[in-house]
C-alpha cells in the first residue's frame, strides 16, 4: 500500500469487480493514440502475415470477411488506468490466420496503416486469445479505434492491440515497437502492472 | 525482455510533496510539487499521480509536466497543472483537498513520443485545446530556458478569455520570447477587440496562424480527444506528414 493521501476516499465503492492493480472503471470508450487517425479504404485494406524465412500471407477484406468469425466479449485495459469490462466484438481468430503458416518464429511485431508497431510472443496470439476485430458492439469499428480493423489482445495493455493493423511480421527476435522502444514494458501484462521497462 | 534495447532502470514511485499551488483560472490551479528523487525530463512528458485511501484503494492519473525543473531548498521541484473535471475523481481532490505539504505519489517522467527535443530545427507548431495547453507549455518554457530561436507558432483554443491558462505569462513570452507567436480561439465568447465570431479551430485558423507543410514543421496537438481529432484531421487534409504530427488525447470524450 502506498502513503495515504490525507481526505481521499475515493469515488464509492460497491463490489468493485476484480480489475487489474492500479486500474479503474470506465464506461466509455478512451481514444489515445499517437498521431492523426488514418483512414483506411476497403479497397485497398490487405491483412499480411510475413514468415521469418520471407513468405507472405495475405487477405483482402472480402477474403478476411469469408473467414470464420469470432464474436468474443471480453474485458479490456488500457495502461493510462482505465479498464472496461464485458465488450463485445466480431473478428477473425489469429488461430485461423496462422493455420497453415509455416514458422518457427517465437515472437510477431504487428505492424499498422500509419506505421505503429507493436511486439508481441507468438505464443500470446494463439490459443483463441487474440484476433484481427473488424466490428465493435455490433457497429463497424470506428477509424479512431482502430477500423477497419485492429489487433484485439485483450490479457495485455491494449496498446498491443494494434489499431488499424495491416500485418504482422513473425520474427526469430523480439523487436521492441513503437511505445516500447519510448520506454513502455516489452509484455504489458495488466495482473502484474508491467507498464513501462523494468516493471 | 527484448534484445536489442539498452536496460533501463525502473520507474518507481516516490513521495512528492505539494509547496505551492497557483490558481490559473476558475478551474483550473498549478501545483508546484517537490520530488526530491527527480531525475529530469523532456518536455511534453507526463507524472503518473497515485493517492491512497486510508483503506489501501488507489487511483492514479496521468498529468503533464508544465515546465522544466526547478531547484528547492528540499530538492527538484516539478508543475502539474490540473483542471478541475466535474464529478471527478481525482482532479477535484487534487483541487480542492490535497494541502500544502501534504505527501502524494509521483511516478516519471513518462512518455516518450509527444516531446520536444531543443535539438530539433524544424520549426513548431502547437496546437492546444483547453488543458492541453500544459505540455505545450513546457515546450515553450523549455525553448525560452534554453535559449533556442526555433520558431514556434501556437494556436491556443479556449471557450472565453477567462479560460486561458498561463494567460500573463503567456501574453508576455508572445511579446518577449522572440520568433514565439501566439494566437487564439475562442469557442463560445470572444473578447473584445478580437476579429470574429466564437468558433472551433478550424482550417482558416490554421492556415493563417499555422505553418505552411512546405516548412516541414513538427506539429504537435493537444487536447480533448474530439479536439484532437478534428484537428489531426484539418493538418492532415492541408498536406501535413502524418508522421510529423504528434497527438496526446486528454480524457475519454470530446
Ligand atoms: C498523458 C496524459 C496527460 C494528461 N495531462 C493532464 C494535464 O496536464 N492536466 C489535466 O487537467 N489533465 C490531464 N490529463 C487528464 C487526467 O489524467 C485525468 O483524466 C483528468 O484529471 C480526470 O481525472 P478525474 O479522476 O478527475 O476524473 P475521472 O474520475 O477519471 O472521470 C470523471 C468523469 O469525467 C470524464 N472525464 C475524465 N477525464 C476527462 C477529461 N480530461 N476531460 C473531460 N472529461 C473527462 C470521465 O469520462 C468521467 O465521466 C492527462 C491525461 C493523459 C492521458
Amino acid at each position: 500500500m502506498g502513503i495515504v493521501s490525507p481526505g481521499f476516499s475515493g469515488r464509492p465503492r460497491t463490489q468493485e469487480p476484480a480489475l487489474p492493480p492500479g486500474q479503474y472503471l470506465t464506461e466509455d470508450f478512451p481514444v489515445l493514440s499517437a498521431g492523426p487517425t488514418p483512414r483506411v479504404s476497403l479497397d485497398t485494406w490487405e491483412f499480411v502475415i510475413s514468415a521469418e524465412n520471407g513468405t507472405e500471407y495475405r487477405w483482402s477484406w472480402q477474403e478476411l470477411m469469408a473467414l470464420p468469425q469470432e464474436t468474443p466479449m471480453v474485458d479490456i485495459h488500457c495502461v493510462t488506468h482505465w479498464s472496461k469490462l464485458g465488450t463485445t466484438w466480431q473478428g477473425v481468430s489469429l488461430d485461423t490466420l496462422l493455420d497453415g503458416v509455416d514458422t518457427g518464429a517465437h515472437f510477431a511485431l504487428a505492424h499498422s496503416y500509419g506505421g505503429y508497431t507493436t511486439n508481441l510472443p507468438l505464443d500470446d496470439l494463439r490459443g483463441g486469445r487474440a484476433w484481427v476485430a473488424h466490428t465493435f458492439d455490433g457497429a463497424p469499428l470506428p477509424a479512431e479505434h482502430g477500423g477497419p480493423a485492429r489487433l484485439l489482445v485483450p490479457h495485455l495493455y491494449f496498446w498491443k492491440s494494434a489499431k488499424w493493423v495491416r500485418g504482422i511480421r513473425l520474427k526469430t527476435m523480439d523487436e521492441p515497437g513503437f511505445w516500447e522502444t519510448a520506454g513502455y514494458h516489452d509484455y504489458g501484462d495488466p495482473w502484474r502492472e508491467q507498464r513501462y521497462q523494468g516493471d | 525482455m527484448a534484445t536489442g534495447t539498452p536496460a533501463r532502470a525502473p520507474i518507481k514511485w516516490q513521495v512528492a510533496r505539494l509547496v505551492e499551488r497557483r490558481v490559473e483560472t476558475a478551474t483550473a490551479q498549478t501545483l508546484v510539487l517537490e520530488v526530491p528523487d527527480w531525475p529530469g525530463h523532456l518536455p511534453g512528458q507526463h507524472v503518473d499521480v497515485r493517492l491512497t485511501a486510508p483503506d489501501g484503494y488507489q487511483a492514479a492519473r496521468s498529468y503533464s509536466i508544465a515546465g522544466p525543473a526547478v531547484d528547492g531548498p528540499g530538492g527538484p521541484r516539478i508543475e502539474v497543472t490540473v483542471q478541475r473535471v466535474p464529478d471527478g475523481e481525482v482532479s477535484p481532490y487534487l483541487i480542492d483537498v490535497f494541502g500544502a505539504g501534504d505527501p502524494v505519489e509521483v511516478r516519471g517522467p513518462l512518455g516518450g513520443w509527444f516531446i520536444w527535443r531543443s535539438e530539433d530545427t524544424a520549426p513548431v507548431q502547437l496546437v492546444a485545446g483547453g488543458s492541453g495547453i500544459v505540455p505545450l507549455m513546457a515546450m515553450i518554457r523549455a525553448r525560452r530556458a534554453v535559449g533556442s530561436k526555433v520558431p514556434f507558432r501556437l494556436i491556443y483554443s479556449v471557450r472565453t478569455a477567462q479560460d486561458v491558462i498561463y494567460a500573463d505569462e503567456l501574453r508576455r513570452r508572445g511579446r518577449d520570447d522572440f520568433g514565439l507567436d501566439v494566437a487564439y480561439v475562442y469557442t463560445r465568447e470572444a473578447p473584445d477587440g478580437w476579429r470574429g465570431e466564437p468558433h472551433r479551430v478550424g482550417l482558416a485558423d490554421v492556415n493563417t496562424h499555422g505553418w505552411p507543410p512546405d516548412l516541414e514543421p513538427l506539429t504537435y496537438v493537444c487536447g480533448p480527444t474530439g479536439f484532437v481529432e478534428a484537428v489531426a484531421d484539418l493538418l492532415v487534409g492541408l498536406g501535413h506528414a502524418s508522421r510529423r504530427i504528434r497527438t496526446e488525447r486528454f480524457g475519454p470524450t470530446g
